[in-house]
């Protein structure tokens, strides 16, 4: 491989659009969501700074290790979750309309797949601490991971069999010239954000960490710069999961390069979150075997129906 | 999958006063559920034997701060009844009309900790702002939002001016329509009739069996209120309704609350519009010969019931408070086992529990089936010696 | 009874253009009502020194001892007997005990304890929580 894409590699990653970005991103619009809710809630809400307080907070304080748990593993579980969530970034198209790296067929897949590693970590988080609250956080990671992974999949394919690819940036291309077709995928882009919502853990399904029932959940055991680096993939994982959906549904970069497409994206992903903000402020959250009821009869059914419109309106173009 | 016990604080997120829930799980499914009390024992009633009777005024204020007017009415009625006093009426009205802002402040508090232990923040915020209204009436009429200090033996404190009458009829007219609007949204919203429908099941029998009070109790169909069984201050000439539900479950409870808040605002309207003219207080001569009273009251959570009894000195002999929560408690358990693990935020938080007024210290031995009460010296010496075990020495100070 | 999803879509939108409830504090001057029971102040002229505000409260937080300072004895004037000088008392009232229940003013029979509102009282150093009034 050439030094200058070796260069540019290492740049992807760590600098922009990669940890460094990504981190800033993640963590504003950590922001955005809180003071979107608060504003909603007629409270006034944090000021700009306050998750980068936080992080940096949680970075300077001491990090226990519980005796009982598997240390190695403790220690490099939030490690984990980081990377597949950058990594997963890296397929997806931002600001033009090739992902970064590796467009090839089939990265739809593979970002999805990626984004499971998070959870498979947290999953692995909670049985590791050997707390009660915890294994029982940790078991109700997995049982939600079935839930929502089902109807996840599921809305995405519909778009992927319209567009006739299982590649990001041409499905993009192709919902970008069509919007007709784009206002076809509301069914699956609502459930879409419902399963994202579960997959992001937030209300109404925030279940594996609803604190006032098991108070922490998997992360009950972790603190100080372990607990730091959770909490950065999971807003990390926010900003992969906006992306992701505005790619597959709202036609990616429009074909926009460089700065105008840097906007149209920060544009979307806001957009998203708001969606997200706004679901968060209205329900209540459930109980675990109401979510896995949920996502099974009532959101997979619906991607199921987007799936047969699909295919019925590619039989006609 | 093997059983695991959790336990439900003394520390926990859900729990804002300190008490131990020992939960058994089968997966996520509640098997058994033991309360253990007295994490919070505060010595209020020997406290009170210390005390002069208007003293004892703004001790007993404090055994809760959110029914802070029950347990003063209560304890008031008792030594007004030892002492034979006769209380004129406006002072009575102005009494009902606290109790009422009490109880609407308190429920409007519960249906936002019902809310916010099932998740729904959005309706916690709303409510609690609202309830800042009722608390901005009762600073207005009593000086303080939370120990309002209004009564005082043989009447009460402060006068209610046309003025500050007005100012409340606005704010109730504007709480009226919020909560028609919050009785709206619990029994619409989707997930909110989820979490709460069917959940904590109590059923007529069991509550009758296990002595519930207040909306607990009427949530399960038993037509019980003191206001209505045994009228205290004017309760026998005002008009309102008993709200009983018949769905023994969390949302009938929050339906009984909210309905109860609606028969509030129409009390303290009438209270208003109808205050009686007179004198605010009548002279109670400081001692009260001996005497033997007990008093029930009403209070948000259910019925509080205070036990007086002087021996012609300043100072009470014995008193007895038995908070409402102690009474629901005994149902918490049954309404747990069999449950889910999500619902046992909700399900504690239903009983609207006031653990620090309920906490009382009593010693029973279960082998020679003795009971004892120990006295400062003792429970001194017995403290000493429990941390002496666990190896830290306090006996040098 | 019917049910509407996300029953509560059209108050949270609504919210968003609406200024939040919450209040500034300490930014903005909180206000209280004028029956607010604040700081108990001290007239040392009109105290008697009954006593009756120590004995009345429940928290134990006042006490009225002697002054330092008294006032010499009028001089006695011509064929009346001698008359005592009027004794002078102090205050100690303990912030850090005082419920703030103005039982103490509504007891006192010269009204020597004057009620105000104030209530911004915290203090960082205990030992400042004890006012000496004079």
């Amino acid at each position: 491989m050439h030094t200058d894409s070796l260069l540019a590699s290492a740049v992807y990653l760590i600098v922009f659009p990669g940890f460094i970005f990504l981190t800033a991103y993640g963590l504003f619009l950590q922001w955005v969501d809180r003071k979107l809710c608060a504003v909603m809630q007629n409270r006034v809400g944090p000021p700009w700074y306050q998750p980068t307080a936080d992080f940096i907070k949680l970075l300077a304080k001491e990090t226990i290790i519980p005796d009982a748990c598997d240390t190695a593993i403790f220690k490099v579980l939030p490690y984990f979750a980081i990377a597949a969530v950058i990594s997963a970034l890296m397929l997806i198209p931002l600001w033009k309309t090739e992902s970064l790296f590796a467009p090839f067929q089939g990265n739809m897949v593979v970002v999805v797949y990626l984004l499971t590693i998070p959870t498979v970590t947290f999953f692995l988080a909670g049985w590791s601490s050997a707390s009660p609250y915890s294994t029982v956080g940790s078991m109700r990671v997995l049982t939600q991971l079935f839930a929502y992974e089902v109807p996840l999949m599921l809305s995405l394919i519909g778009p992927a069999i319209l567009a006739g690819s299982w590649n990001l940036s041409e499905i993009s291309v192709f919902f970008a010239g069509r919007p007709a077709l784009m206002a076809a995928q509301l069914i699956g882009f609502l459930v879409a954000i419902l399963a994202l919502q579960g997959k992001l853990e937030r209300m109404p399904f925030d279940i594996p960490h609803a604190k006032n029932e098991i108070v922490g959940g998997q992360f009950t055991e972790y603190s100080g710069r372990l607990l730091a680096y959770f909490n950065l993939a999971v807003d990390m994982e926010l900003v992969v999961g906006a992306a992701l959906l505005s790619a597959v549904f709202l036609g990616g970069a429009w074909g926009l390069y460089g700065a105008a497409g840097l906007a149209l994206f920060l544009a979307k992903t806001l957009a998203v979150t708001f969606l997200l903000a706004l679901l968060k402020v209205l329900m209540a959250r459930l109980r675990i075997e109401q979510m896995v009821n949920f996502c099974w009869k009532i959101l997979a059914p619906m991607a199921m129906a987007q799936i047969l419109l699909d295919i019925v309106i590619k039989s006609r173009l | 999958m093997s059983k695991i016990t959790i336990p439900l604080g003394p520390q926990h997120p859900a729990l804002k006063e300190p008490e131990n829930f020992m939960l058994v799980l089968e997966g996520e499914q509640i098997e058994n559920a033991t309360i253990n009390l007295g994490y919070n024992h505060r010595g209020m009633e020997k406290a009170a034997e210390e005390r002069t009777f208007i003293q004892n005024m703004y001790l007993l204020e404090r055994v809760c701060g959110i029914c802070s007017h029950s347990h003063t009415t209560c304890y008031v009625t008792n030594v007004e009844e030892a002492a034979k006093a006769e209380v004129p009426e406006r002072a009575l009205a102005i009494r009902v009309l606290v109790g009422e802002l009490e109880r609407v402040h308190s429920h409007l508090l519960w249906l936002g900790v019902a809310a916010y232990e099932i998740g729904f923040e959005t309706l916690f915020m709303y409510t609690w702002r609202d309830r800042e209204q009722v608390l901005d009436c009762l600073e207005l009429l009593s000086g303080n939002r939370v120990h309002y200090s209004i009564n005082t033996i043989g009447g009460v404190r402060r006068d209610i001016t046309p003025e500050q009458k007005n100012e409340v009829l606005k704010r109730i007219n504007f709480l009226e329509e919020r909560t028609k609007y919050y009785i709206k949204v619990a029994t619409e919203e989707p997930t909110v009739r989820a979490r709460a429908a069917n959940v904590g099941k109590l059923p007529y029998e069991v509550a009758l069996e296990r002595g519930a009070v207040g909306p607990t109790a009427r949530a399960s169909g038993v037509k019980r209120d003191v206001r209505k069984d045994a009228p205290y201050l004017l309760y026998d000439k005002l008009d309102f309704n008993l709200i009983t539900h018949d769905s023994c479950d969390v949302f009938g409870r929050v339906v009984v609350r909210a309905l109860e808040l609606m028969e509030s605002y129409k009390l303290i309207k009438q209270v208003l519009n109808y205050l009686p003219e007179g004198p605010l207080t009548v002279k109670v001569p400081p001692r009260i010969a001996p005497a033997e009273v007990v008093n029930l009251y009403e209070a948000p959570r259910g019925e509080d019931i205070h036990y007086l009894k002087t021996n012609g000195t300043d100072k009470p002999e014995r008193l007895k408070v038995r908070a409402p929560t102690l009474a629901n408690l005994q149902s918490v358990t049954y309404m747990l086992e069999g449950g889910w693990l999500a619902d046992v935020p909700l399900v504690i938080a239903a009983i609207d529990p006031c653990m620090s007024c309920t906490d009382r210290a009593m010693v029973y031995d279960r082998k020679t089936d003795k009971t004892q009460v120990y006295d400062w010296e003792d429970l001194r010496r017995l403290g000493i010696e429990a941390y002496k075990r666990k190896g830290v020495d306090f006996s040098k100070f | 009874m019917k049910l509407k999803p996300a029953r509560m879509l059209s108050e949270v939108l609504t919210h968003l253009f609406k200024k939040p409830a919450t209040s500034g504090y300490p930014f903005e001057k909180a206000r209280v009502t004028a029956r607010f029971r604040g700081r108990i102040d001290f007239d040392s002229g009109k105290c008697i020194g009954c006593q009756m505000c120590v004995r009345v409260c429940p928290s134990k937080a006042i006490e009225i001892p002697l002054s330092e300072e008294q006032f010499a004895a009028p001089p006695v004037q011509q064929g009346q007997p001698a008359v005592p000088a009027k004794k002078q008392f102090d205050c100690i009232m303990k912030l850090g005990s005082c419920v703030y229940c103005w039982q103490c003013a509504e007891t006192c029979p010269k009204h020597a304890l004057i009620t105000t509102q104030d209530f911004e009282l915290a203090q960082i150093d205990p030992s400042k929580l004890v006012r000496h009034y004079k």
